[in-house]
């Protein structure tokens, strides 16, 4: 069987990672992997829900060493951990800190003595390309998380496509990112393209404005900055000062280009976009202020019969189905068209209504209840949810509270809304301008 | 910073969370001792960095996580108070 090496880098006293005490070389990583293999309990799966970027690469590589799987959830509800641990019993939780891991079996990450020291002739371990590294987790419109299985070929791969796609294999650039590492968007820009593409990466997880500037100041430039609409709406709007960044990158939600002409006024940095889902991995990238068309990442295709379009080739595994409507160019570009009514994007958070009045409905005491995304504000903006429950003796704080426990606080409704019963029509179903009319009624926030 | 000033001030930084996130409340029903998270307003970490900008904006401040701090100063409304009280510049 094929293998492909864990990392790309050809200097093993490169830097691989940024922390708060310096810098870590790729010989030093390597270490701190092997010593995190041999601890790790005997274990089929991994969910490694490290804060730290740096301890979570630790960890994602001891796995892989040890022929573990890793989940990554795409959030961290106790309904989440339930359904994981019934789904793969044979799962850890590795942890740096103090994460609510409810009753699932825990590792705490330990202190490894090699951390930052070097052994003189570590090799570079080389991982079977259809060896399963990861499970990536979509809530799917049944109602049910959807696994997105990925094998290590295809991940090494995908980190390879993007550096070529942003010009950062020949040019590596220090990553400092403002999201999650565990989902895909983080997993892919500030994890894979460090261990493909050769950018070391900072370990942190800046969160305010002050914190991005803080962390870039502490990494040497070339800088790119991996972040989401939201959060460089917020940098932006906060007027910090900021030092030198070299390439801006977002993904997770579609970014105007009014934002994008701002931030890159504001930086001097080009201000490129990834577009790409977690069922496909990435799949194209584009500099917005150049236009609209997107361009396909190193051997990605796309093929289209009638209204579906299908992602395979290059990095995707297998066929994938995508959820946007799209616009084929010449060249290996293409247009995007907004998606299906049913996905929800919050703040670069996805998931669908069917999911939502799925978790609704199944509260104990409601007998109907639908989710309604109200008409959206702007581009950059957040709109928030509502929901419209029927549940004779329930108050809307004692549902919302049970809701809590079942899907992400983001998508938790603003406002509640108890009634009588939802406008259904003959045939049960819910039409928009029915809601609308109902939110304009009950939630309105002086809107005509 | 003296309790009294503390108690003055939680009326404007209640008004400035309900406006800036919208939300179906009126100021007063914040309590100042409740949890602003969770179980309390159930406030995420987007609420978090739209309650900061506007911090910033009107006291002339920046909020930092790279202490600990952070879930203590958006624990309560009082802590938050408490807070922007001993940090503010206008």
């Amino acid at each position: 069987m094929s293998a492909m090496p864990l990392l790309a880098h050809g200097d093993l006293n490169a830097i691989f990672a940024w922390r708060q005490d310096g810098p870590i070389s790729v010989n030093g990583y390597l270490a701190d992997v092997h010593a995190l293999a041999e601890q790790l309990p005997a274990a089929g799966y991994l969910l490694n829900l490290c804060h730290d970027r740096y301890r979570f690469a630790v960890g994602f590589a001891a796995g892989l060493l040890r022929g573990m799987t890793s989940l990554q959830p795409s959030s961290q509800s106790p309904e989440t951990f339930r359904r994981l641990l019934d789904e793969y019993p044979d799962l850890v939780a590795l942890c740096d800190g103090a994460t609510d891991t409810q009753d699932l079996p825990r590792f705490e990450f330990p202190n490894l003595a090699s951390t930052g020291k070097t052994t003189p002739s570590a090799c570079i371990p080389h991982i079977p390309v259809n060896q399963l590294a990861a499970i990536l987790f979509t809530s799917g419109s049944t109602g049910l998380p959807q696994a997105q299985r990925k094998t290590w070929g295809k991940l090494a791969q995908n980190g390879r496509a993007e550096a070529i796609a942003l010009g950062l294999d020949l040019n590596p650039h220090v990553l400092v990112g403002t999201v999650p590492v565990q989902h895909s968007y983080g997993f892919e820009s500030t994890f894979l393209l460090a261990l493909h593409g050769g950018c070391p990466f900072w370990a942190g997880k800046p969160f305010y404005p002050q914190d991005i500037a803080a962390a870039l100041a502490a990494v040497p430039q070339p800088r790119l900055l991996v972040t989401t609409p939201f959060h460089l709406s917020a940098l932006l709007a906060a007027g910090v000062e900021l030092p030198a960044i070299d390439i801006l990158l977002s993904a997770t939600a579609p970014l105007s280009t009014k934002l994008a002409a701002e931030a890159e006024a504001r930086t001097g940095a080009p201000m490129l976009e990834i577009y790409g889902s977690t069922e496909s991995g990435q799949l194209a990238s584009r500099r917005t202020t150049d236009g609209a068309a997107w361009a396909l990442l190193p051997g990605v295709r796309l093929e289209q019969s009638g209204e579906e379009t299908v992602a395979c080739a290059g990095h995707v595994e297998g066929r994938v189905p995508l959820s946007d409507v799209i616009e084929l160019l010449p060249e290996n570009r293409f247009l995007l068209h907004g998606r299906h009514a049913d996905l929800i994007n919050i703040a670069g958070k996805r998931t669908s209504l069917a999911y939502l009045n799925h978790q609704l409905t199944a509260v104990p005491g409601v007998v109907d209840g639908a989710f309604f995304l109200p008409d959206e504000e702007g581009p950059d903006g957040v709109t928030r949810l509502t929901a419209f429950v029927v549940a004779p003796g329930l108050t809307a704080r004692q549902i919302t509270a049970t809701l809590r426990e079942r899907i992400e606080a983001i998508f938790l409704p603003r406002p509640l809304v108890l009634v009588d019963t939802l406008p259904r029509n003959s045939t049960g179903k819910l039409p928009r301008n029915d809601l609308q009319a109902l939110y304009i009624e009950r939630v309105g926030y002086g809107r005509s | 910073m003296s309790q009294a000033a503390i108690e003055t001030l939680l009326p404007e930084v209640a008004e400035l969370i309900v406006s800036a996130l919208n939300l179906d409340i009126g100021p007063d029903e914040i309590e100042p001792d409740a949890p602003l998270f969770g179980d309390g307003l159930g406030l995420d970490s987007i609420d978090v960095l739209e309650i900061a900008l506007v911090i910033s904006k009107k006291y002339g401040f920046q909020l930092k996580s790279d202490n600990e701090d952070n879930v203590r100063i958006f624990s309560s409304l009082r802590a938050l108070t408490t807070y922007i009280a001993t940090q503010r510049s206008k």
